[in-house]
């Protein structure tokens, strides 16, 4: 059986006949074919998969398609301007070198977005506690705190 | 995962209905656990059945005797909820810690006490502040809510829609997690009703439990010195890859200790 999901996506309707079973992520990637939205773990522990869904980071690989009906989300293709200019975050982890295999990078991205806007001045200490959820196969950690630290200053300004 | 039906419930008696129909039907909640088990093959339900759309099953009302969450309200919302922080921060504080911020964002009050997972946070705190378990049917006391290892109270076609806490002079919970998924290798909620002690571990047995030693020794006097010296059995405790049962009944007693300082600030 199949059912039908509409939802937007970078501020763009989309909507497609889906199995019921399929994954969100899946739907991003092999439906829609964004696939800057990665799968590390499938298993919600690694955080490679976050998206925003009605402006909160969830991990994409743990909920079903159909659980995002009627919502908006932003993937890692939704966050830089039309004209190319990168979203501050994503700037800062180019600035800071806060990628190495770039694997992780699009979670990490998505959800330090997330954890500015709900902590604006963040020491190094909180978002290393914030930050649990995604996990950097290379451990870059270092790099990836110094851009978050560094975009929630020209975030807030 | 295995193919199954989908709708969206469109109230608590329509998912009660679906429920009351199909025995091989499940609800869903945030999904946090039960989509993770079906990827697994260790759920397969014939029909799941959405809760995401009721409305009136979340959020959060509060007044100076008690905190009542919607069963769908995301342990985010609890978390930074002003009006938990203020009647209950222990409450808040427990939520802050569930998982990470993703698993928060998605993860909700009614589908933790449901599953009953033997290392999840909520039921510590639903045990120790004496909270009630409301359901489509009947009020459930968290005495009685508990059964087992990822068994409840609940019945067939049984919906939770609330939990209801009462709000405590002073309480705390504290919580040695697994550095990985920050499930409770042990978690110790203390909870100082003004009337009585109520002391609920989770993480060490099979499902949460109280300490009733550590209980009385507390109404005698509430002081971190009062539980420091009272071992709990390692009989019945949990041996996994995490922790050896030995540990886990050690750290009971240090988490109660620090629960209780912590309650006293
Ligand atoms: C990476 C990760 C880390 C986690 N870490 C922690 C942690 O540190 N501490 C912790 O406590 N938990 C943790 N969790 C679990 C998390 O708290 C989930 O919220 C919880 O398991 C329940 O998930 P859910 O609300 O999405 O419910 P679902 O997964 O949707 O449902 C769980 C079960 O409850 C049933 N159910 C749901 N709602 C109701 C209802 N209203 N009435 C009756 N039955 C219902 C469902 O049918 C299902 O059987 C973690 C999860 C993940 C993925
Ligand atoms: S792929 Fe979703 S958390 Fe790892
Ligand atoms: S940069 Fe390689 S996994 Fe993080």
């Amino acid at each position: 059986m199949t059912v039908k999901v509409s939802l937007t996506v970078n501020g763009k309707p989309a909507s497609a006949e889906i199995e019921e079973r399929t994954l969100l992520v899946n739907f991003i990637r092999d439906t829609l074919r964004l696939t800057g939205t990665h799968v590390g773990c499938d298993t919600a522990q690694c955080g490679a998969c976050t998206i925003h869904m009605n402006g909160r980071a969830v991990k994409s690989c743990n909920m079903l398609a159909m659980q995002a009906e009627g919502a908006e989300l932003v993937t890692i293709e939704g966050i830089a301007k039309a004209d190319g200019t990168l979203h501050p975050m994503q700037e800062a982890f180019r600035q800071h070198h806060g990628l190495q295999c770039g694997f992780c990078t699009p979670g990490m991205v998505m959800s330090a977005i997330d954890l500015v806007k709900n902590f604006p001045d963040p020491s190094e200490e909180l978002i290393r506690e914030q930050l649990d959820g995604n996990l950097c196969r290379c451990t870059g950690y270092h790099n990836i705190v110094k851009a978050i630290k560094a975009a929630s200053q020209t975030m807030r300004s | 995962m295995y193919s199954f039906d989908y709708q969206k419930a469109k109230s608590v008696a329509d998912a009660a209905k679906v429920l009351a129909k199909d025995g091989d039907a499940k609800l869903l909640a945030g999904g946090q656990s039960l989509i993770a088990a079906m990827k697994l093959r260790l759920a397969h339900p014939s029909e799941v059945i959405d809760l995401g759309t009721i409305k009136e099953l979340s959020g959060i009302k509060a007044d100076s005797k008690a905190v009542a969450i919607g069963a769908m309200t995301r342990h985010a919302e609890v978390a930074s909820s002003a009006a938990v922080k203020k009647a209950i921060p222990a409450l808040a504080s427990l939520a802050a810690g569930i998982g990470d911020r993703m698993v928060r964002n998605m993860g909700t009050i009614g589908g933790s006490l449901a599953n009953n997972d033997p290392a999840a946070d909520y039921p510590a705190a639903v045990l120790a502040l004496g909270a009630t378990v409301v359901t489509n049917k009947r009020k459930i006391a968290a005495d009685e809510f508990f059964k087992g290892m990822y068994e409840t109270a609940l019945q067939k076609g049984e919906i939770i829609t609330s939990v209801s806490f009462p709000v405590p002079k002073r309480a705390a919970y504290m919580k040695f997690k697994n550095p990985a998924s920050r499930y409770a290798i042990v978690g110790v909620f203390v909870a100082d009703s003004g009337t009585g002690v109520r002391v609920a571990v989770t993480g060490a047995g099979p499902s949460v439990f109280r300490v009733a030693a550590m209980e009385k020794a507390l109404a005698a006097k509430f002081a971190p010195e009062s539980v420091a010296s009272i071992a709990v059995p390692e009989k019945g405790l949990n041996t996994d890859l995490h922790a050896k049962a030995d540990y886990r009944a050690h750290l009971i007693t240090v988490m109660a200790r620090r629960a209780v300082e912590a309650a006293m600030k």
